[in-house]
């Protein structure tokens, strides 16, 4: 049983790290990746965010919005699957909102690291990814815990190491054009061409 | 009347300038690091690109039409959620209509459909510009990003689907050598990673155009530094 979620979690780290080989949540991925500091900091963020919001949908998918979902309700043949965006980003944005307000009443020190980010997440799109990726995998309520915290965890590396890669960068001769964002992009590339080495692993 | 002419004169020169601004100058993706996601994993066939690209545009326009119609009434600690909810109809209404219209094209989206919502652009100009400003203001604002990210998309789908399968549109243009023609396709350009290196090179060739653009340094080369004189460089071969 463990087995099968060390392999669940080892997929969504490496093979389809949800950054470097889904491309998701590249926004924020590219314009905070300048400080390890910062970047640390919204990876941190992005995993509790995932831990929390992918279990939760895996749940409002499985008893309300799927087809014959309602029947523990008593009620037969429904489909509510149009409603699917709409409800995650509702769960996210609302779940984002309720940690904010929570950290800043109780953990004031994390809400002081974290808190500039937090508002960032919403429209993160590593988080909604993750959701309708649980839900394309079909993934019960435990492996979606495990899911969840694989995709924010991923994502967390990924940024940590852009990071790490452009801080070595700043003192380098860089064509002016260049410079800043372009050389970043190029960074992302080759980054991403390392990661589909994994591609070829099955576990 | 001349008060009313002047200011349509006004107005006129402001939506030019929402409209032309974005295309190069302030473009989302080259300039403001907005909408980036989509734009790798959907570009190596130009027949998607484009059916993503009217997408977004649409969505971006009538967000930031609708978000500005009601911006006065907004409170802004739930303004977040408020706006989700308006771009998340708008793309809901989109995907049905993909798929009762053009279903091929709307399983080859997958989720990029869905993640139109979270796409930053739509939430970028919603925030920046559709909360302060009038209802046609924003929603020209929102058309001239959503052209301005479909100018970048086209560029980068174009030169992936040429090089890298010979065709456009589907249509072959470079006979490929498995075909009995003459172009050995650059795998290399089919794979998704490709494209963040082709918006590399896009943003270098626009920055060398617009100087303005180039970023600066975060630091100052002491004034009694050792580092050799980089200008003064020659190669040694």
């Amino acid at each position: 049983m463990f087995e099968h979620y060390l392999n669940i979690f080892i997929t969504t780290v490496f093979i389809e790290n949800i950054a470097l080989s889904l491309f998701l949540g590249m926004c924020t991925f590219i314009a905070i990746s300048k400080k390890i500091d910062a970047a640390f900091g919204l990876g941190v963020a992005v995993i509790v965010v995932c831990v929390l919001t992918v279990p939760l949908n895996n749940l409002i998918y499985n008893y309300i919005l799927r087809e014959d979902a309602l029947t523990w309700l008593g009620i037969e043949g429904t489909n509510l699957e149009f409603v699917e965006l709409i409800s995650y980003i509702g769960v996210i944005a609302a779940s984002v909102q309720i940690l904010e307000m929570f950290l800043d009443k109780y953990v004031p020190a994390l809400y002081n690291a974290l808190g500039q980010f937090l508002p960032l997440i919403t429209v993160n799109c590593a988080i909604l990814g993750a959701s309708l990726f649980m839900v394309e995998k079909d993934l019960l309520f435990t492996e979606s815990i495990v899911y969840g915290f694989g995709a924010g965890f991923g994502w967390a590396l990924a940024i940590v190491v852009l990071a790490g890669i452009r801080e070595k960068l700043k003192y380098s001769d860089i064509p002016e054009g260049l410079k800043g964002l372009g050389t970043t992009f190029i960074i992302v590339g080759l980054m991403s061409f390392g990661f589909m080495s994994f591609g070829g692993i099955s576990l | 009347m001349q008060i009313y002419l002047e200011s349509l004169t006004m107005s006129l020169k402001q939506y030019q300038e929402v409209i032309i601004n974005p295309l190069i100058k302030e473009n989302p993706i080259t300039l403001q690091i907005l909408g980036i996601c989509s734009a790798l994993a959907v570009t190596n066939n130009l027949s998607v690109t484009l059916v993503m690209c009217v997408a977004v545009t649409s969505v971006v326009s009538f967000s930031n039409l609708f978000i500005s119609l009601i911006r006065n009434y907004i409170p802004s600690s739930i303004r977040i959620i408020v706006q989700m909810t308006i771009i998340a109809s708008l793309v809901i209404v989109v995907d049905e209509l993909l798929k009762a219209y053009d279903y091929e094209t709307s399983k080859k989206l997958s989720v990029f459909v869905g993640l139109i919502i979270t796409n930053c652009i739509v939430m970028g100009r919603a925030e920046a510009f559709a909360m302060k400003q009038k209802p046609l203001v924003s929603f020209f604002d929102g058309l001239g990003n959503g052209i301005g990210y479909s100018i970048i998309l086209i560029g980068v789908a174009f030169i992936r689907e040429l090089f890298g399968a010979g065709t456009l549109f589907g249509y072959e243009i470079l006979p490929l050598v498995s075909n009995g023609g003459w172009y050995m396709g650059n795998n290399l350009l089919l794979l998704p990673p490709s494209s963040f290196i082709i918006i590399g090179l896009f943003i270098w060739l626009i920055r060398s155009l617009q100087k303005d653009q180039i970023e600066e340094d975060d630091f100052e080369v002491s004034k009694h530094s050792t580092m050799p004189d980089l200008s003064k460089r020659e190669l040694n071969v």
